[in-house]
């Protein structure tokens, strides 16, 4: 009898082995780890902090974004605006420094707009309930439009060096930048609620059934509402960072990024039909993607061999989960007629 | 969406003239959706006319339908996709890539009739549209991610083989590059006519086939349509297929045009022809919308492109201005689905 039940705890403790193993965000860190080492090992001048600091100076706006997109994603819902909501931060932010604002107040004033930003989107959205795709789109254009209304074909670059400065500086000797601080903690800070909290349960809920999480008492056009606005801000705080790590701020700024930040979310395991994902598989996958950029752009291969990896692996992570479990079906009833496989 | 839905069973069960006055009022409601943009475009050309009478003239039309045709072709095939609640985002990156395989060919046989360089873009384009079709049918994944990733590899594969560098109009025949400005029959340039003629044997398929009615039972409900019959996924690739094969078509016509291409080209069309289907009232998650609304929807997108220059209004503010124009179409569909719904229920009870 307790051998019984010991046998039972090791095999239940075996498949959670299993599960964690065989886990997408286990198979991310595994390519991660193997690109790493690969890198040191081949790749000239990849193993010095220099190549550290500028890795997460690129990690650095993607992931901020990544991460309120992630909550918004596995909610069913999408938010193509990101970039361009951060373009018109950018634009924002040097409009009012060129016009003689403090820049204390100009970034409180960005934060605030990529609240409203967000707010509009949530409204679309939560309030008249249309399709976040579509509204998304159409905020793309419009929030990039405006941009080029503020800014026109301008670039304003004068900012003070100490502030850009501070966006690259690094702690100590160690050449991770100090803007990574601010962005793990709010990784942090999204990762708790959305995995440890009820608000976090709620968003799987609405994901997994809406109507479901509606009977079960969730609010959920307020929650959704919430999270358009939160992507808002956390798309400005890119914003931000970009115009003082390129020290300039112009009306293209991340133009067409949403792709990229999309594709990062996704590769992370996140369900594009919401309701499945969690935080560290996308964050794993942002870093996978920069360390895959640098390490072709000190190989001196072209940029463009990441647009091909960066495309392969997305379609490998949806396709061949699929493929294991036709296996997986086939294996374990041989000769059983393999269920759903049907068209 | 959901406010559109209604339980088909119920409602011929109990009145068989219910269904056909809501479907007429149905039908009735979509032609009002088109009747709009085809309002607001009008009006926008009135009012441009008004303020300079040159930009209805012989070469200011001629320019406006030459650069609506490659946009008119595109969204028609989006839309064939979107209908059946799928999207591809690698139409984009399909025509740069076949724009400069079209521009290889004719450096390689300038001699070539331009009929074969259309086929040949079109085979190809099919053939990529059939790859992005057979990730989506046989793998069951989201076509959404599964374009987003054929978006990034069809453009890599454009930069890998043009390597920086460009084909320049000179170096093209000019016969090709004639065919890709002149005008046709009854002074209508080429590439409209070709837009035009796919414009309508998409809408009379949509209409009048059978397999063109089943797109649209596909989108509405794909677990219905698998049940009652309807080969879902062999329906869906071919989609994939006829719309990479209209990107490719565009892709040759965007070489004829222009003559010069690198690898850039057709960057980011993808949303732009999104867009378009949305503007001419296809809805974003399937099931209804029709070509010629989209068509409609890309001639907009096309004349406020020009118009805005001649109405004197700063051209930074057009991609602001197309912005909300999704959103006022998207809002106008949301409505009328509403006031649908609302005369749906109503009949019902005066039935009963």
């Amino acid at each position: 009898m307790s051998s019984d039940v010991a046998g039972r705890r090791d095999s239940t403790r075996l498949s959670m082995l299993r599960g964690v193993v065989g886990s997408w965000e286990f198979a991310l860190l595994v390519i991660l780890a193997v690109t790493l080492v690969g890198s040191e090992l081949w790749v000239d001048n990849f193993a010095n902090t220099i190549t550290v600091t500028f890795l997460l100076l690129d990690v650095v706006p993607i992931a901020l974004m990544a991460t309120a997109l992630t909550l918004v994603v596995i909610t069913g819902e999408i938010d193509l605006s990101v970039a361009s909501m951060l373009g018109l931060t950018s634009a924002v932010m040097g409009q009012l420094w060129f016009s003689g604002m403090t820049l204390e107040f100009a970034i409180v004033l960005c934060i605030l707009l990529g609240a409203v930003l967000g707010a509009v989107n949530g409204l679309f959205v939560a309030g008249l309930g249309l399709p976040s795709l579509a509204v998304t789109i159409g905020t793309l254009a419009l929030y990039r439009g405006l941009s080029y209304v503020v800014l026109g074909d301008r670039a304003v670059a004068d900012f003070p060096f100490d502030w850009t400065d501070r966006a690259i500086s690094t702690i100590g000797g160690t050449g991770v930048p100090v803007a990574v601080i601010p962005t793990v903690a709010l990784a942090i800070l999204f990762g708790i609620t959305l995995h440890s909290t009820p608000i976090g349960r709620a968003l799987f809920a609405m994901g997994n059934n809406e109507d479901t999480a509606r009977f079960s008492g969730i609010s959920v056009a307020w929650t959704k509402f919430w999270l358009f606005v939160a992507s808002g801000v956390m798309s400005s705080l890119a914003g931000v960072f970009w115009t003082f790590r390129y020290a300039s701020a112009r009306a293209d700024n991340g133009f067409g990024l949403e792709l990229a930040v999309v594709a990062a979310v996704l590769l992370g395991g996140v369900s594009i039909f919401g309701g499945r994902g969690s935080l560290f598989g996308v964050l794993t996958a942002v870093v996978l993607l920069a360390t895959l950029q640098r390490t072709l752009q000190l190989a001196s291969v072209t940029d463009e061999v990441l647009n091909l990896v960066t495309g392969s692996l997305l379609i490998l992570s949806v396709v061949v989960p699929n493929i294991v479990q036709m296996i997986n079906d086939r294996i374990r009833r041989p000769g059983a007629p393999v269920p759903e496989a049907a068209p | 969406m959901s406010a559109t839905r209604v339980d088909p069973p119920r409602e011929t069960a109990r009145e068989q003239s219910a269904p056909s006055s809501t479907a007429r009022a149905a039908r009735y409601l979509m032609v009002v959706r088109e009747l709009g943009v085809l309002a607001v475009l009008l009006l926008l050309i009135l009012i441009t006319y008004a303020t300079n009478s040159r930009f209805l003239s012989e070469q200011s039309v001629r320019d406006l339908l030459l650069g609506a045709a490659i946009l008119v072709i595109l969204a028609v095939g989006q839309t064939l996709v979107i209908v059946t609640r799928n999207v591809d985002l690698s139409v984009g990156s399909l025509v740069g890539l076949i724009a400069f395989g079209t521009g290889k060919l004719l450096l390689e046989y300038p001699g070539a009739p331009i009929i074969v360089a259309i086929l040949a873009g079109m085979l190809a384009g099919a053939f990529f549209g059939a790859l992005n079709g057979a990730l989506v049918a046989l793998a069951k994944v989201p076509a959404l991610v599964i374009t987003l990733g054929t978006l990034y590899i069809y453009r890599s594969i454009d930069h890998l083989w043009a390597s920086g560098q460009q084909i320049n109009a000179a170096d093209m025949p000019a016969g090709f590059l004639d065919f890709g400005r002149s005008a046709g029959i009854l002074g209508i340039p080429w590439l409209a006519w070709i837009a035009l003629i796919v414009v309508a044997v998409a809408t009379f398929y949509m209409r009048s086939y059978r397999s063109g009615r089943e797109l649209y039972a596909i989108g509405s409900d794909p677990d219905a349509a698998r049940l009652s019959g309807i080969p879902s996924g062999r329906r869906v690739f071919g989609v994939f297929a006829i719309n990479g094969a209209l990107a490719g078509l565009a892709g040759v016509l965007y070489a004829a045009r222009y003559g010069t291409l690198d690898a850039t080209v057709g960057t980011g069309l993808e949303l732009e022809v999104v867009a378009a289907a949305v503007i001419g009232g296809v809805a974003i998650f399937g099931g209804s919308g029709t070509v010629y609304g989209a068509a409609l929807g890309a001639l907009l997108l096309t004349t406020i492109d020009s118009a805005l220059p001649v109405l004197r209004v700063d051209a930074f503010w057009q991609q602001a201005f197309v912005g909300a124009l999704i959103l006022a179409a998207i809002g106008f569909d949301r409505l009328l689905s509403v006031r649908l719904a609302r005369r749906m229920k109503s009949r019902r009870t005066h039935v009963v």
